[in-house]
């Protein structure tokens, strides 16, 4: 087998892992407060330059940084929850879908005012690693790791804990866990404020990477709505699966022919699926 | 309704007069918000039927670069390059519609395969970089002069009346549309999809109809932009950023009204330039960063948009309008 693909299969796993923790978030939004957010991707980029403000400008070490990007951005989710969703959380699904593309706009524009249009970066230079001829960055793969802890995290809070279970409760049936006694406003605050926690990890992990600039998200935000659709909306499971579906894709189209063609197949891939099986991959 | 007729012929006058009083910066922007009002327009003419595309930058980029790029590598004149154009919109429109009916794909569904149809185009745009100049855009070979035959015209003025009447006759079909019976069917199909097909409404036909309807006008409106601008680039006319924002100038203007798109386009547009001549370049975020705000308030608080507003205060005078 030829030793570039191999390493272009590689890097599609490892891009697969930090797609699966944004597709596991957005999803579990969707699947409790059944909304989704568009401005998803965005939040990760106000994590992105939390952290590398707080590294270059205030001069913390990366790891603290890092912490303090996760915090605010969970403390973003509860606010987009508290100002944009609920006031119309009664009105049409598409509404809700359409008010959080008016926060894309803002936060993109706001991080141009406040950052400018210039790439950023960590200053990081993490080695190369070498497993026999193949070349492995360490950032990519402290990502990939990072990235399936957080995922691996998510699933003994929901599985285990009693408020994990409240919340697939509430995904499950609304209207009766509201009758047993379980406060919505709170598991959706909560729901919220995880899902922009796992936002403001992955914005952690994808600072190792790439540089952040205020039009990141629209790099990001599509192929995650993708990998979710094709997961099936509100299925984490299925959304996990069709993260490294789609990175696959993009990794050795992206190897065979150029990065745009990839993506450009992906989307293809995705639309047809979802007009040939709009309940998701793993659906029934 | 009777003072309906005359006002709006009056208003036609003032339009047609309007180049003769501005400026050649005034009259720029008057082209601007004609050609995104049509475009506008042809948005609203599915979205107020809840179908809300947000690939609606997949057709203007069709419209913008395949007529640029005819002309440029085939020297074809415009004239034939916007049909065909428009009619590839429509099939493009057609081979998503079509599934997309049949397997009732609706609502955020709806509104994400759409989306990823805008990526589609843009990124194709930005991949066939030796023929479209990539990120960087192209410019359709200049005639030199107003020509008819290359459909360029440096006058701003000349070009304004081809924006206007092209605005105009994208308000005549919305008329037209609101007053045939597939928009009663439409209203139907958006309520209860089964009860609509159960009632003998033929749910695939009117959805595809007035889906090829807009994305042909919007390709339409996409190359009347290119010839104006004779400039274009994939962000511009294609992506995400260009699909939000057609929905959302829509949505503040109101897409249930006639004018509402326009009202959309005159605002975004004018709230834009406004805050760029205020501000200067140094804060090149301000506008947008306004804009998403009121975006955000708008669909909050006015679903129903500015022309909405206007309407429901107009319909019961002295009392708030209804609330939505």
């Amino acid at each position: 087998m030829d030793i570039y693909l191999l390493e272009a299969v590689m890097n599609g796993v490892l891009l697969g892992g930090v797609l699966a923790l944004l597709a596991l978030g957005l999803n579990l939004i969707f699947g409790v407060v059944d909304v989704v957010w568009i401005a998803y991707a965005e939040l990760v980029m106000c994590g992105m330059y939390a952290e590398w403000w707080l590294t270059d400008s205030a001069a913390w070490p990366v790891l603290a940084a890092s912490a303090a990007a996760i915090a605010f951005v969970a403390l973003l989710g509860v606010l987009v929850h508290l100002l944009v969703i609920a006031p119309i959380l009664g009105s049409a699904p598409i509404n809700q879908l359409l008010a959080t593309g008016g926060l894309l706009f803002f936060l993109q524009s706001a991080a141009t005012l406040l950052f400018g249009t210039d790439f950023r970066n960590l200053g990081l230079r993490l080695p190369v690693i070498e497993f026999g001829d193949i070349f492995i960055s360490l950032s990519r793969l402290i990502a990939f790791v990072a990235a399936l802890l957080g995922a691996a995290a998510l699933y003994l809070f929901l599985s285990r804990s009693f408020l994990g279970t409240a919340i697939r409760a509430v995904a499950q049936d609304r209207e009766i866990m509201g009758l047993m006694g379980v406060d919505q406003r709170r598991i959706y605050l909560l729901t919220s404020a995880i899902g922009g926690g796992l936002a403001g990890l992955a914005a952690c992990l994808l600072l190792l990477q790439y540089d952040v600039h205020p039009y990141i998200g629209l790099t990001f935000g599509p192929i995650t709505f993708m990998i979710c659709v094709l997961g099936g909306l509100g299925n984490m499971i299925g959304g996990f699966v069709a993260a490294f579906i789609i990175s696959q894709i993009i990794a050795i189209a992206g190897y065979y022919v150029s990065i745009e063609a990839s993506y450009v197949l992906a989307f293809v891939v995705f639309i047809a699926l979802v007009l040939l099986r709009p309940q998701g991959i793993l659906g029934k | 309704m009777t003072a309906r007729l005359p006002a709006a012929l009056a208003a036609l006058v003032l339009l047609l007069l309007l180049p003769l009083a501005l400026r050649d910066y005034f009259l720029h922007i008057a082209v601007q918000v004609l050609l995104w009002g049509f475009i506008y327009t042809a948005w609203s003419m599915m979205g107020r039927f809840g179908l809300v595309s947000l690939g609606h930058g997949a057709f203007l980029g069709i419209g913008g670069y395949v007529p640029a790029l005819l002309w440029n590598h085939y020297d074809l004149t415009p004239w034939l390059g916007i049909p065909l154009s428009v009619l590839l919109a429509a099939l493009l429109a057609l081979v998503v519609g079509y599934p997309a009916t049949r397997m009732r794909v609706v609502g955020h569904y709806y509104a994400l395969v759409t989306l990823a149809l805008s990526q589609v185009v843009l990124l194709s745009m930005i991949a066939l970089r030796d023929m479209t100049g990539g990120s960087l855009g192209m410019t359709p070979r200049s005639a030199g002069r107003a020509s008819w035959y290359a459909l360029q015209f440096p006058e701003k003025s000349e070009f304004y009346f081809l924006a206007l009447a092209l605005w105009l006759a994208g308000l005549a079909l919305w008329l037209w549309l609101e007053r045939s019976m597939g928009s009663k069917a439409l209203e139907a199909i958006n309520e209860d999809e089964g009860a609509a097909a159960a009632i003998g409404i033929d749910v695939m036909r009117e959805k595809l109809r007035v889906t090829l309807i807009s994305a042909g006008l919007t390709a339409l409106g996409g190359g009347a932009y290119v010839q104006y601008l004779m400039y274009v680039n994939p962000e511009t006319v294609s992506g995400v950023g260009v699909s939000l924002q057609i929905v959302f100038a829509a949505i503040a203007g109101g897409m249930y009204s006639l004018l509402g798109p326009t009202i959309g386009a005159l605002l975004t547009i004018v709230l834009a330039e406004g805050l760029r001549v205020a501000f200067g370049t140094h804060f090149i975020g301000a506008a947008n960063t306004i804009y998403g705000v009121l975006l955000v308030l708008f669909i909050i608080f006015m679903p129903r948009g500015i022309a909405g507003l206007v309407e429901g205060l107009l319909a019961r005078p002295g009392r708030p309008a209804a609330a939505e």
